[in-house]
């Protein structure tokens, strides 16, 4: 376990001066930001809308990108990331020869990889509420703060969250098979292409589809009870993300057996 | 031992890169592991730290078998294999502190580490900025970071220019007198292992063609009459003639095997009384590099 926690603070280390870390913060910022001042810009127009309706615009903008493209392609860059730290260095032969166990330097990677994830989601869910109640006291016609969506949006991205590990163990392994960044990215760019297709025409059997997870994610999310609901309930464990996770833990473990038998170069 | 290997064998699909090799290092020497380009002496490496699963034979270090024990004997072995293994975003001295965390060695190795190969001045730069020279020996303190009492290093002086090939020479030496170190490292030049080396092991095509200590090796040198004359081909002919071996025949010397004095000064009358100017006759040894390239070559 201490040779766990020793190489995951490493990663930290390692990673802090990489695009792959800075991008967990610049995304979320970036894209809170335009939406932010879209909104701003077109106050008067929306100035009209309940304020539930007003947070479902305002979140709904990131949400809609986020399970079709933005979420994939980010989990496919991060497992390449955290991998070609040391296909560029040429480390794996000194970070597997230190007296660390093996499975701990593995875990440790795919576990900061699953982080740096969780991170940007988190943040976007800091500043989507952050930007939202922002809104409301620089332009006081759009009633933002007369409705809590917190919880809500919290469950929605912790979903999109769960719904992203499929993917993730998949490009792990490739990324770190291969050192090459074409041939992992190309395999992730077209199996998520295929996914949003697949999931887009609500193929019935795409939730076994890891790279459909997402946006499965999405048009799941929406409890669709027998008695109409007060508010939003949201569905957090949906069969899709059930799969994800188990392809998620599979392919992560049988990932370390190939690691294993696969000898350092 | 420090390093025992037996019968050590390892298969790349069909070719066979490492051939029943018995290596054995004592504590306290500098083990020159030598060999050509190719031949098999990263595979034996990176065997030997666990980085390539054993297919036959067995390895121990430290007298406990590396297959059961690989944390305790790793933490014991410090390592540099080819290029050195540094990450080019962070500066020199970031990429010792990153492992002096893994590692849990106290922060204040760090800056005697760069101290130590001469990188203090340049411990803020990026590591990518590094000349060639420099990144080796960055490499070298990252295996020396947690005071290994075995360092095992893969053709360290690789594009060091005749100071850096100098200074890691010094380095080792007096990590071994003075710490009680032991260091096997791997090389395919011997005039480079030769002066701090006090065992060899000289491999080709994966096998153990040698092993033993420095003065062994030169034990099997022969020595040699070497002789310089006029007419090189007619001298040689004529020696054989009057029953002494000719090892070699060269435009301006001849070669014949040294066995005593007396030898000498017959060999010499002989060409004298037979007309043929002598410039030079004398005992020579044959170096260290011929006898490399004989034992690698006959294999």
């Amino acid at each position: 376990m201490k040779g766990f926690i020793l190489s995951f603070r490493s990663e930290f280390y390692k990673s802090r001066k990489t695009l792959g870390f800075w991008a967990s913060i610049i995304l979320p910022l970036f894209i809170c930001t335009l939406i932010f001042i879209g909104f701003y810009v077109k106050a008067e127009k929306l100035a009209g809308m309940p304020p539930m309706m007003l947070w479902l615009q305002f979140a709904g903008a990131t949400l809609g990108i986020m399970g079709s493209l933005l979420l994939p392609m980010y989990t496919i860059f991060i497992a390449y990331s955290v991998n070609s730290i040391e296909h560029k260095a040429d480390t794996w032969k000194s970070i597997f020869g230190l007296p660390i166990a093996r499975w701990s330097v593995y875990g440790a990677k795919y576990l900061y990889a699953a982080f740096l994830i969780f991170l940007c989601l988190a943040l976007f869910v800091l500043f989507t509420i952050g930007f939202g109640n922002l809104l409301s006291v620089v332009k006081p016609s759009l009633r933002f703060d007369n409705y809590h969506i917190e919880k809500e949006l919290a469950q929605v991205y912790f979903k999109l969250f769960l719904s992203s590990i499929g993917i993730l163990s998949i490009q792990f392994l490739l990324s770190l098979i291969w050192s090459d960044f074409l041939k992992p990215m190309g395999i992730g760019f077209v199996c998520t292409i295929a996914g949003v297709i697949l999931a887009s025409k609500n193929w019935e059997y795409c939730y076994l589809f890891p790279y459909s997870h997402p946006m499965e994610a999405i048009t799941t999310m929406m409890h669709r009870g027998e008695s109409p609901v007060k508010g939003i309930q949201i569905d957090v464990f949906t069969k899709d993300v059930f799969v994800s996770l188990i392809v998620g833990t599979v392919i992560f473990i049988a990932g370390y057996f190939i690691v294993l038998r696969k000898s350092v170069k | 031992m420090v390093i025992r290997t037996e019968g050590l064998s390892f298969n790349f699909g069909n070719q066979q890169v490492v051939k029943n090799l018995s290596l054995n290092v004592p504590e306290g020497s500098i083990y020159g592991f030598l060999g050509p380009n190719g031949a098999g002496k990263t595979t034996t490496i990176k065997l030997l730290l666990n980085l390539l699963k054993i297919q036959h034979g067995s390895i121990h270090i430290f007298e406990q078998d590396i297959q059961t024990n690989r944390i305790s004997i790793l933490s014991q072995i410090g390592s540099l294999i080819e290029q050195p293994a540094i990450y080019h975003h962070l500066t020199g001295k970031e990429n010792l502190i990153n492992r002096a965390l893994l590692l849990q060695v106290p922060m204040n190795r760090v800056d005697e580490m760069l101290a130590l190969v001469q990188l203090t001045a340049a411990a803020s730069k990026k590591a990518g900025q590094y000349s060639l020279g420099m990144k080796q020996r960055l490499g070298i303190a990252l295996a020396l970071l947690a005071d290994p009492k075995l360092l095992i290093l893969d053709e360290p002086t690789n594009g060091l220019d005749p100071n850096g090939i100098i200074e890691v020479r010094e380095l080792l030496i007096k990590l071994v007198n003075q710490h009680n170190k032991t260091v096997f490292i791997s090389s395919h030049l011997l005039a480079e292992v030769e002066r701090m080396a006090t065992h060899v092991g000289i491999i080709n095509y994966g096998e153990l063609l040698f092993q033993g200590s420095i003065t062994e090796l030169q034990a099997l040198s022969q020595p040699m009459i070497c002789i310089e004359t006029n007419n090189t081909v007619d001298a040689a002919n004529l020696l054989k003639r009057n029953s002494f071996n000719v090892i070699d025949v060269t435009d301006n010397y001849v070669y014949v095997p040294y066995t005593n004095k007396q030898q000498t000064a017959d060999v010499n009358a002989l060409l004298h009384n037979s007309g043929h100017a002598i410039y030079s006759i004398g005992k020579q040894q044959k170096d260290l590099e011929r006898l490399f390239l004989d034992i690698t070559q006959k294999a």
